[in-house]
């Protein structure tokens, strides 16, 4: 039923091997070779999709990765579907299965469509203005606009595919492999450069490789032959890496760029099996050349989008490379040569061309003779006003153009035709050379932005440097390389050239129409559905910013993220404020060229590679013994150890009272430990921490606080001496790595002249604390021959010992308030004095207790957790933990600032403890305080921060930050809460044991 | 992403190091000397200049070392790197 539109058989589509896919549901045929867009204008398919905002019928505009229109969603049945695939990138394989996007019921009919009817009612900022009011309305219309938002369908499932990363040193990177990349490449290689040569096609030679037309030749050859022999000489240069289906995302500073290789999505299914599908190549080149090429721009004129308007260039590219007719009936609409060379290129293949419409007045290059004398009837000094066809273009209407360019004249004359190539002329593809930070220079007389200037790091060649004429490209490309790879020649600089020179230039940003543009769609960003209309309007509503322009109407801000239209936008811009298009600059080209998926960035650091996980060498015991885990930093921490079917609560009341009642024990291993060396240790222990060192005797122990500069608390630990010269400290888990660094910083920039050395032993040593009543009778079982008196071995005290051979440290401090011990051990031994301890603990009901349970069991004793009850904005005053501050000490980390204006106010935060009226009530962390109910607005005096019900005091506790909670002792307060306000009174942050009887109990 | 050549471990990824702020800002001797205001100067008080910075930068993930660098904020364009102590090169 379909009309076959495959022309001539073409050396680059392999017409043995048939290749069924389906489209929409139904099921086509193309070949090895084709893309999925090849292949449906094989076809006769041109109405691909829906457009974003009008849902108005829209086709193949490109052949390339700057495609606007035809995006399709990919295995649009499956769970892993992909969607805003481009339709010219896909190579087709045997099982493609792909849909239109942005339609309902079907791209033949879509419900939206209404939408383009409406679009007098949708101008530039229609969201933004039409749902403000009301207010409260918000809510009704956000399912709506959702509704009808977003374009594609996401997948709901986790990518199954296998994703790689590879970095790669070069000593010169070619991106883009048209002529000018192979030559640049071939040449780099040849000079003893390690070179690496990318493009995003699958086939090497850009659009030199389809050209046969008489008008540019080499060495008396067409062109696309000569290159084809120099193609071929490649494999045998050493030096040289060539990597197809390769697309340039990102160009960051000094010379480091990333680029996705796609690996299997032109494969069968079975032959995808197992592979890895894309790699993230990271790359670092000395020099980088740039050689992509440039992109055809279209023209603006009213309803310049239906299915069969297509770029000139990509019209020639179809029939040339892919032997596709786009049309039977085809017409050319230009203001420069391009689209001569391409319906001369359809003449040479049989294809009929009836007509160009040219805006230019005359030329007199040599190629419109050869359009003469094919018959083609030349339109001078016309433009298109007008076109129709719904879902296949099928006429364009025609009048005279004005002296002036600004308006039309005559008759209107109306031509028939199914394909009509625009040509509208070209823009050098500088997006990479803008990403690495450099800038571009706006060249008035062929209305493009071109690079600025090369440097001996980078270079811009062919026509992405701005030389679009093949004698002009290949004679400055030998040139730029002779001084970019030092080097005295070229292999190419002797070639003889023959090629047509465009003579003459028009050029117009908007074309007029019979009609005023407001009742005109002039598209100018295909993708979001932004008209030449939208601009002007953001224009007259006051923006001038190209910026503020680009995010007000969306132009530019689609997928192919305007890469058609951006310069049309500006040019509009230009002409509507009456400035040159110079001044205003672009917007910003940003990576990624062209969408990557998330699979590629990510590569393989998913699910438990995402993040370093850390264990203690305890982690097997807690596994056996059904511990539920926390992520402390990159840690995994027991959590609590739920006995048959209890909950989290259960288990953490249980093990509170045990640890209180006989004995408990917690694997403490994953506290920070920094080794302290070093004459000087206990000066920089007494200039970092707020408390006196230089006293603390060998073998003892001492909690430090470390603040901030600012005097903001910073981390907290106990440190020991374990010689004259020589410490242990010990940080909070997360900490650990901020506070060795911290420390570094201040040795290695501030006092350099401290003989001290720090070591991170963190990893180095496993950590049992014991804990509670029987924790002396316990450790005593296990080291009979130790003296554990309290003369001997007094609370915050220290101990070097031998179990089983093995040498360990024990403190003797506490972080529950009960008598405890802290058994380190070299790490390989960690678990086996673990099960020590569990053994020598069973007649004494010993139960290890997690993370929660500890946290309880310190807030019984108001024990503050850094990074918990502060936040960085406390200091030990607002802690009241004045005792922590010496007075005496001259200086230390933090102090000038405890003494600040600021930091001396009465009234800030302070930490209090909070109880609840009712006992049964636990507070929430991070409820908010106040301490009027019926204020409006009501003043926040603070929030929880830590809050648990105490089995051991049978009632709620808390600790809170108050607004001068210092003085609030006794105060009734409360906590607004969703469904009720819990009424607490301010207490003591020491619930349990106040008078610290249990440690030496 | 930065090519930066540590003076102890030559030309190393930027991801191998850490920012450390505006460098040659010397913490006061005696800061009991020094009024609000000027120990609020050299708090809280930085530079952000278009053109060349004197940053600090550490070597996180390699051999821990502090250095400096002169940067030009407008291009990134690293002009010295020179070790702690040292002066900074002329402009």
């Amino acid at each position: 039923m379909t009309k076959n539109l495959r022309v001539k058989s073409s050396e680059f589509i392999d017409e043995t091997s048939r290749i069924s896919f389906k489209f929409d549901g139904k099921t086509y045929y193309g070949f090895k070779g084709d893309t999925l867009a090849s292949a449906l204008l094989a076809n006769n398919v041109h109405l691909i999709g829906r457009s974003f905002k009008y849902h108005r019928p829209r086709g193949i505009m490109t052949s390339g990765s700057e495609e606007p229109n035809a995006i399709v969603q990919i295995n649009p049945n499956s769970n892993i579907t992909e969607p805003n695939a481009r339709a010219t990138e896909i190579e087709i394989y045997e099982g493609l299965e792909a849909s239109s996007q942005n339609c309902w019921p079907s791209v033949n009919f879509d419900i939206g469509g209404i939408n383009n009817f409406l679009a007098p009612f949708l101008p530039a900022g229609f969201y933004y203005k039409t749902f403000m009011w009301p207010k409260s309305f918000w809510e009704k219309y956000e399912f709506f606009i959702r509704h009808s938002a977003g374009l594609g369908k996401s997948p709901t499932t986790k990518d199954p595919d296998i994703y790689d990363h590879r970095n790669i040193h070069c000593d010169v990177l070619v991106v883009g492999a048209g002529i000018s990349g192979i030559l640049a490449a071939k040449n780099a290689a040849k000079n003893n450069y390690k070179t690496l040569l990318l493009d995003e096609k699958n086939e090497l030679g850009g659009s030199t490789i389809f050209e046969t037309n008489e008008n540019k030749k080499i060495n008396n050859t067409f062109s696309s032959d000569w290159l084809k022999k120099e193609i071929s000489e490649l494999k045998n240069i050493k030096n040289l890496e060539i990597k197809t289906r390769t697309c340039v995302a990102a160009y960051h500073q000094y010379n480091y760029l990333l680029a996705r290789e796609n690996l299997t999505d032109h494969l069968e299914k079975k032959d995808k099996k197992n592979k890895i599908r894309q790699r993230l190549l990271k790359i670092r080149a000395k020099k980088v050349i740039l050689a992509t090429g440039a992109l055809e721009r279209p023209l603006v004129f009213n309803n310049n989008d239906r299915p069969g308007i297509m770029l000139s260039s990509a019209v020639k590219k179809y029939s040339d490379f892919y032997g596709v007719a786009c049309g039977v009936k085809n017409i050319f609409f230009t203001n420069n040569d391009t689209a001569y060379e391409s319906a001369l290129s359809l003449h040479n293949k049989g294809i009929k061309v009836d007509a160009i419409i040219d805006i230019r007045e005359n030329s007199d290059a040599k190629i419109i003779k050869k359009i003469n004398d094919a018959g083609i009837k030349i339109y001078w000094s016309h433009t298109i006003v007008d076109t129709s066809g719904y879902k296949r273009l099928s006429d364009v209407s025609i009048m005279k153009l004005s002296n002036d360019g600004m308006s039309v004249t005559g008759s209107k004359t109306s031509i028939s035709c199914d394909c009509l190539g625009i040509a509208g002329g070209w823009t050098p593809a500088v997006h990479l050379y803008t990403q690495s930070g450099n800038k571009l220079t706006f060249d008035e007389d062929r209305n493009v932005f071109v690079p600025k200037a090369d440097n001996s790091a980078q270079i811009c060649v062919g026509s992405c440097g701005g030389d679009f004429e093949l004698d002009e490209i290949i004679k400055n490309l030998s040139n730029k390389l002779k001084n970019f790879l030092n080097i005295s020649q070229t292999d190419f600089e002797d070639i003889s050239l023959e090629n047509d020179k465009e003579t003459s230039k028009r050029n117009i940003w908007l074309l007029p129409s019979d009609k005023p543009t407001g009742k005109t769609k002039p598209f100018v960003d295909y993708q979001n559905d932004a008209t030449a209309k939208d601009i002007k309007l953001a224009l007259r509503e006051g923006f001038r910013s190209i910026e503020h322009v680009k995010r007000y109407t969306t132009t530019g801000m689609g997928t192919d993220q305007g890469k058609l239209g951006n310069m049309h936008a500006l040019g509009i811009i230009a002409d509507t404020a009456g400035v040159k298009m110079g001044e205003l600059g672009t917007t910003t080209f940003r990576p990624p060229y062209t969408p990557l998926t998330f699979g590629t960035i990510v590569g393989r650091n998913v699910g438990e590679f995402f993040d370093t996980f850390r264990r203690t060498p305890m982690n097997d015991w807690h596994i056996k013994n059904k511990a539920e885990f926390e992520n402390v930093g990159q840690w995994k921490r027991a959590w609590y150890y739920p006995i048959n079917d209890e909950t989290m609560h259960q288990a953490v009341q249980r093990e509170s009272k045990a640890a209180r009642k006989s004995a408990g024990i917690l694997d403490a291993s994953t506290l920070g430990k920094i080794d302290i060396q070093g004459s000087d240790a206990s000066e920089f222990l007494n200039r970092v921490y707020t408390n006196a060192w230089s006293k603390l005797a060998i073998g003892k122990c001492r909690y430090g606080l470390m603040l901030n500069e600012d005097g903001m608390v910073f981390d907290d630990g106990v440190t020991t001496r374990l010689g004259e010269n020589h410490y242990i400290m010990t940080t909070t888990t997360g900490g650990a790595a901020n506070v060795l660094s911290k420390l570094e910083d201040y040795l290695q920039t501030e006092w350099p002249e401290l003989d001290v050395y720090l070591t991170s032993v963190t990893d180095h040593f496993a950590t049992a604390s014991l804990c509670g009543p029987n924790s002396k009778k316990i450790l005593n079982k296990i080291i009979p021959e130790l003296d554990l008196s309290d003369e001997n071995f007094p609370h915050m005290s220290f101990k070097e010992v031998t179990i089983d051979k093995i040498k360990c440290r024990i403190m003797r401090i506490s972080f529950t308030g009960e008598q405890s011990y802290e058994i380190n051990a070299p790490a390989s031994f960690g678990e086996a004095i673990w099960e020590k301890c569990i053994e020598a603990g069973k007649e004494f009901d010993i139960t290890p207790y997690g993370t929660e349970t500890m946290h309880l069991l310190r807030a019984e004793k108001g024990f503050i957790i850094v990074g918990q009850d502060t936040d960085g904005t406390m200091t030990p005053i607002d802690l009241q933990m004045d005792w922590i501050v010496s007075k005496k000490k001259y200086d230390f980390i933090g102090k000038r600032s405890l003494y600040r204006s600021d930091t001396m106010k009465e009234n800030r935060k302070q930490l209090v403890g909070l109880l609840t009226e009712d006992p049964k009530i636990v507070l929430e962390e991070g409820a908010q305080i106040v301490s009027e109910l019926n204020q409006k607005p009501v003043e926040m005096l603070g929030h929880v921060t830590s809050s648990y019900f105490s089995p051991n005091l049978n009632k709620s506790i808390a600790l809170a930050v108050v607004r001068d909670g210092k003085n609030m002792r006794g105060k009734k307060l409360f906590i607004p809460m969703e469904n009720k306000n819990i009424s607490v009174t301010v207490s003591s942050t020491i619930f349990f044991d106040e008078e610290n009887k249990r440690i030496n109990a | 992403m930065f090519l930066i050549n540590c003076p102890y471990c030559g030309e190393r990824d930027q991801q191998e190091f850490k920012a450390g702020g505006e460098a040659h800002i010397e913490r006061p001797k005696q800061p009991t000397e020094l009024s609000d205001d000027q120990w609020a100067e050299y708090l809280f008080m930085r530079k952000n200049i278009k053109g060349v910075q004197f940053e600090r930068w550490n070597h996180a993930h390699g051999c821990r070392k502090w250095f400096n660098m002169a940067r030009d904020t407008s291009n990134d364009e690293i002009k010295a790197i020179y070790k702690m102590g040292e002066k900074p090169p002329p402009q």
